[in-house]
């Protein structure tokens, strides 16, 4: 376990001496910069036409639009950066050589994996935490609402940034850090295309099952954009759920919690993989 | 104490169509400084990474201090300065090898000693708060060097340990290779500069396409295979005939000016010669054999002008067993 706190040590020291964490932080705050100013001007400004009560129904429905719309970019950075972090944490230091002085001390060659992902994974959680609270904060300090199940999109929101991670590593044991690259953006793009067919097939009056199901294939390789839809539908309320939903972010077609259990045994295999991967391979 | 430090048999590893290493097969006692020799290619750095278990080879038997290649406990007492020593360039040199003696699972007062005598040792003293980033090619193996040492190894893999360094540096590592040997460190020496494995090596191999082709202690090459200059008036049948008729030895090449010298006598004390104009070389496995050249010489009525013994030197042993040709890699 030493090793594996030491590899961790080493991910975090790295990130935040090489102003990873620092730049991550201090773009992550002027998000959440904008996006409170973004929604007091549009309340500031709108409050001479609409009349927005506290506690009523166009709180409910503006303060549900703005948690969505705010969170929607939360997903997209929580992608961007899982897949930026650790894309090249396994094969850089491959083709650096660093890592032959690292796996040739007494330390088992699996330990590197998982003490870099436990490493990644740390500074993500936290770093979505600080983002999906900025939000989540933003829209009760300003409109007084506050969205259901907020923890469970936390959670999710990290099962999400879990997902990529493993991947990462996986591939990085294998390919180079450009390939690992484009697998990954392009795996996102397919799941993101898909994911988008499956909602428009889904839509009233058309429900077109062939294009759900070839909408959802792509899903079972990179889950991320239907554990977004879940969040979605998560976070709506009840009432707005009934009118499926009010914004172009909430989930038309909603994924059955299920996706949730098997997005969590996708990370638990794709580490596992990883780690026996990575072990196998000549240095 | 395990009787070889290293022992492999018929090690071999094959990269999809490429045989990187075809046969493997030495044996490196305890305390041994163990020269690796070979052209561009010949599978050195594999076979060292096949003994670090960075590679897993195709077939074959290994052993590293008494264990399968990469075992845990060995590698506890192992240590490796890579050919590609590259290292987390945002380090300081003290962070670095507080990094390294961590993952060697030294407590925090050993490493806390160890790291400035290491520093000194490389002449890195002055530079420990430094990052690595601005530390110049030679500084880096030097910092390499220190983490090769830093749990004080029964056995080291040094991998080209001089490539980058300058003269001072060099004689710096011959220093801390003697100073290893001393303290009866085994040592596996990986490099192409032939004057430092002779300076250094008790042993040393040759490889070549992937395959030992001869094991060879460094005092044998001290002692034996004496080239010969024997300068004269001129070169007579009946010189060539007295040194043919040597007792105990016989001459088995062809004595013509452009041969190569060819195997060695069944006698195995006058090898072959070559002759050309005015000189004869001779080469031999005993010095004993001078005094009686030099009489046959006199009594075959030449006029004897010089007899210069040579010894030779590693290099023309490397290029004679292993051969001349450029592997252009």
């Amino acid at each position: 376990m030493r090793n594996v706190a030491t590899i961790t040590w080493l991910t975090f020291h790295e990130a935040w001496r090489r102003w990873v964490v620092v730049i991550a932080l201090l773009l992550g705050a002027l998000f959440v910069a904008l996006f409170a100013l973004g929604v007091e001007f549009i309340l500031n400004e709108s409050r001479p036409r609409i009349n927005i009560g506290a506690g009523g129904q166009l709180v409910l429905f503006a303060g549900s639009f703005l948690v969505l719309a705010g969170l929607y970019v939360v997903h997209f950075l929580t992608i961007m950066l899982s897949i930026m972090a650790a894309i090249d944490a396994i094969s850089g230091e491959i083709t650096s050589h660093t890592i032959q002085t690292i796996v040739t001390k007494p330390i088992v060659r699996s330990q590197v994996v998982l003490g870099k992902w436990l490493g990644y994974a740390a500074m993500l959680i936290v770093y979505i935490g600080l983002l999906t609270g900025g939000v989540l904060g933003t829209v009760h300090v300003i409109l007084g609402f506050d969205p259901p199940n907020a923890w469970a999109a936390f959670a999710l929101f990290t099962l999400e940034a879990l997902v990529l991670l493993s991947l990462s590593l996986l591939l990085g044991t294998r390919v180079s850090t450009l390939a690992n690259g484009i697998g990954l953006f392009m795996l996102y793009g397919l799941a993101f295309i898909g994911s988008w067919v499956e909602q428009i097939a889904s839509l009233p009056g058309l429900n077109a099952q062939s294009a759900i199901r070839l909408g959802q294939i792509p899903s079972l390789f990179m889950p991320v954009e239907t554990l977004w839809r879940r969040v979605a539908y998560l976070l709506e309320p009840a009432s707005l759920r009934q009118f499926g939903g009010n914004s172009p972010f909430s989930a038309i077609s909603v994924p059955d919690p299920s996706i949730v259990t098997y997005a969590a045994c996708y990370v638990v295999v794709t580490l596992g993989l990883a780690m026996w991967s990575f072990n196998r391979r000549d240095l | 104490m395990a009787e070889w430090v290293i022992e492999t048999g018929g090690l071999w590893k094959q990269y999809r169509r490429k045989v990187a290493v075809t046969d493997l097969t030495l044996t490196v006692p305890p305390g041994e400084v163990f020269g690796f020799l070979g052209p561009n290619g010949a599978g050195k750095s594999t076979a060292i990474k096949m003994l670090l278990g960075l590679v897993r080879p195709s077939g074959g038997s290994a052993r590293v201090l008494g264990h399968p290649p990469g075992h845990r406990a060995t590698m506890a007492r192992v240590g490796f300065l890579p050919e590609h020593f590259r290292f987390h360039t945002w380090m300081t040199a003290t962070e670095l090898l507080t990094l390294h003696s961590r993952l060697y699972g030294m407590d925090r007062a050993t490493t806390v000693r160890r790291i400035p005598k290491l520093l000194e040792q490389v002449g890195l003293a002055d530079q420990a708060g430094r990052p690595i980033a601005g530390f110049s090619k030679g500084m880096i193996q030097r910092i390499g060097l220190a983490q090769a040492l830093l749990n004080r190894p029964a056995l080291v893999f040094l991998d080209e340990p001089t490539s980058a360094l300058d003269p001072l540096g060099r004689r710096l590592v011959r220093s801390i290779i003697h100073d290893l040997k001393a303290g009866g460190t085994t040592v596996f020496l990986n490099s192409h500069l032939l004057g430092e494995v002779e300076a250094t090596c008790d042993r040393v191999a040759f490889i070549k396409a992937g395959r030992v082709l001869r094991t060879l202690p460094l005092h044998e090459l001290e002692a034996g295979r004496l080239r010969v200059e024997l300068r004269v008036d001129a070169v007579t049948p009946a010189l060539l005939a007295a040194l043919d008729a040597l007792p105990l030895e016989r001459l088995t090449a062809a004595v013509a000016a452009d041969s190569e010298p060819g195997p060695e006598s069944e006698a195995g004390r006058i090898i072959t010669a070559l002759h050309s104009g005015d000189t004869v070389t001779l080469l031999l496995t005993d010095e004993a054999v001078l005094p009686l050249i030099a009489e046959r010489t006199l009594a075959s009525g030449a006029r004897l002008y010089a007899l210069t013994p040579h010894r030779p030197s590693l290099e023309q042993l490397f290029l004679e067993i292993v051969g001349a040709e450029d592997s252009g890699q």
